[in-house]
């Protein structure tokens, strides 16, 4: 206090410190609220139909006379569509993750990266609508089949759409290898592609999974793109069939709903949201394996 | 400081005159009910608001619960996209037909069936008939499109063709621009859309060998239509507001605006 420049500093370092703490809060008070207000208006609906008969039921009708709200068909389809896409998608983008962190000349890296962040940026709908110009009638008379919108179309769509978020993340991580692991290899005789594979691959493993978990929550979260190539009828899923994802059974039918209906809409993204922070603790957990 | 309050006291004073003056205008119409007639109902209320400086508002939550709403006194009109049904008149509420609408039966320009009755498109719909050959078309399994639970125009063409909850759609789109799309990109596909949004791309069936039209649709030739109606209760009295809304909307001048939302309108 005898010092009066000294406790003018402190107060502003106090000021400062409250505007950052509050800032920080500000983003937890977020996801708390949307998380007690998804379980608050979730609940009411799964009370009503009986949460079996709402996880295992593979009727959805919501608007019928005698409405059936089983969502079975609705869980199955976003887990094998985010699967095909990770199947799908996973190869090519850890194969070109590695080329562009380790064999790529700079010109093509560049070039390369450059159409990767581009990729990255390109908003859902317009994913969406090539999906349902190019690809729904390229699927339709590629298998001869009478209908190309399916759960197919959706994984090519949502494969592509979750290649940016793999490669970029892998490629941080394959960076992040010290130089002198490759080195050493490279000395004991290794060649170059040998080298990249047995050694800075493994030593990334764990940031190349965090780059696998996130694709599946990009994946799994996305509605517009699928909404408009997967056909969006109720079926429990096959592979050319028309099937409705978790995300996709909100956003068609919000907003024309009401009453139980609406509710159920809310259980829906309640069951979304349990299956999202599933994901994202198995993200927390590789991310703290790779920084360890 | 002084120079502060004198502003702040000047602020106050022009927020409440001009909070004065708009409460002097304060007479809202109030309306509720039928989703389809968004499109309508909104051309209408903006033109309102514009030509009798009234504000509107609209609360689309479907027809059955806006004619519970006005029933409750809890809007001025309600809007209906189908006729009252007797108890509902019984009950002391009448309507005025605003307009009719037409949802068209759209296939591919590809395919060869031009005209089905709507019992064989009730069939197409339930799955019953399958292939275009059972209706003289080529050999080709029919795709069936359709658009989301809770849509006005399904529920409409749903309600027309008999066929409530019994249809098996191949694909359910969330709207009319997508089914358009759709069957335009797909030979073998059928759908329904809103008469006025039908363009290009696909052609609009006949329907028991009358094309639809803002003429047919008029005539009631045209069978897959539903009236638009307001809804009002008997023995109560229109607010000011709400009677200049109701005038506005049946009279002649209204016409042009429902046309251009894509209805047929009967003034």
């Amino acid at each position: 206090m005898k010092n009066p420049q000294a406790f003018e500093q402190n107060l502003i370092e106090t000021i400062v410190y409250v505007i950052f703490l509050f800032l920080g809060l500000v983003t937890v008070g977020f996801v708390l609220l949307i998380t007690v207000y998804l379980v608050i208006a979730g609940i009411p609906a799964i009370r009503e139909i009986g949460i079996l008969n709402f996880l295992f039921n593979t009727k959805w009708a919501s608007t019928a006379s005698a409405p059936s709200y089983g969502i079975l068909p609705f869980i199955l389809t976003s887990v094998y569509g985010t699967a095909g896409a990770i199947v799908l998608g996973v190869p090519v983008g850890f194969l070109t993750s590695v080329y562009l962190a380790k064999l790529a000349p700079e010109k093509i890296r560049t070039i390369v990266s450059g159409a990767v962040s581009l990729l990255a940026g390109i908003p859902s709908v317009v994913y969406g609508l090539v999906g349902m110009m190019v690809l729904v009638p390229g699927i339709r008379r590629l298998f001869h089949i009478p209908d190309g919108a399916s759960l197919f179309a959706a994984i090519i769509v949502l494969a592509i759409m979750i290649l940016p978020s793999i490669i970029n993340v892998s490629i941080t991580a394959l960076e992040a290898v010290p130089r002198e692991y490759e080195d050493a290899s490279l000395a004991l005789g290794a060649t170059p592609v040998e080298t990249y594979f047995r050694v800075s691959v493994p030593a990334a493993k764990s940031g190349i999974a965090a780059a696998v978990v996130l694709g599946v929550g990009r994946a799994i979260g996305e509605a517009m793109a699928v909404m408009m190539v997967s056909g969006n009828a109720p079926n429990m899923p096959e592979l050319f069939g028309s099937v409705r994802f978790l995300t996709t059974a909100v956003a068609s039918e919000m907003s024309y709903s009401s009453g139980l209906q609406r509710q159920a809409l809310f259980s829906i993204a309640l069951v979304l949201f349990l299956f999202i922070m599933l994901i994202n603790a198995a993200l927390n957990f590789f991310l703290k394996r790779s920084k360890e | 400081m002084k120079k502060i309050i004198l502003i702040m006291l000047a602020v106050i004073f022009a927020t409440s005159i001009l909070t004065a003056c708009s409460s002097q205008n304060s007479a809202t119409v109030s309306t509720d009910g039928s989703t389809s007639m968004e499109e309508v109902i909104g051309i209408l209320g903006e033109a309102f608001e514009e030509n009798y400086g009234i504000s509107f508002t609209y609360n689309p939550t479907g027809s059955g619960s806006g004619i519970q709403a006005v029933k409750e006194g809890r809007c001025d009109i309600g809007l209906s996209s189908r006729s009252l049904k007797a108890e509902e008149k019984a009950d002391g509420l009448s309507e005025t037909v605003l307009a009719n609408d037409g949802i068209a039966v759209i296939v591919n320009p590809q395919n060869s069936v031009s005209d089905l009755d709507v019992g064989t498109i009730a069939k197409i719909y339930t799955g019953e008939i399958a292939n275009w050959s059972q209706v003289g078309g080529n050999n080709a399994e029919i795709v069936v499109i359709g658009r989301e639970a809770g849509s006005g125009t399904r529920d409409g063409f749903e309600s027309i063709t008999g066929t409530e909850d019994g249809c098996k759609y191949r694909q359910e789109l969330t709207s009319t621009g997508d089914v358009i799309t759709t069957v335009s990109q797909n030979p073998d596909a059928i759908g329904y859309a809103s008469l006025a949004a039908v363009g290009e791309g696909v052609k609009a069936l006949s329907v028991g060998g009358v094309l639809p039209s803002e003429d047919t649709v008029k005539d009631g030739s045209y069978v897959i239509q539903r009236p638009f109606v307001l809804v009002t209760k008997d023995g109560v009295e229109l607010s000011e507001a709400a009677q200049k809304f109701f005038d506005f909307a049946t009279s002649a001048d209204a016409a042009q605006y429902i046309s251009q939302a894509g209805a047929v309108p009967v003034n």
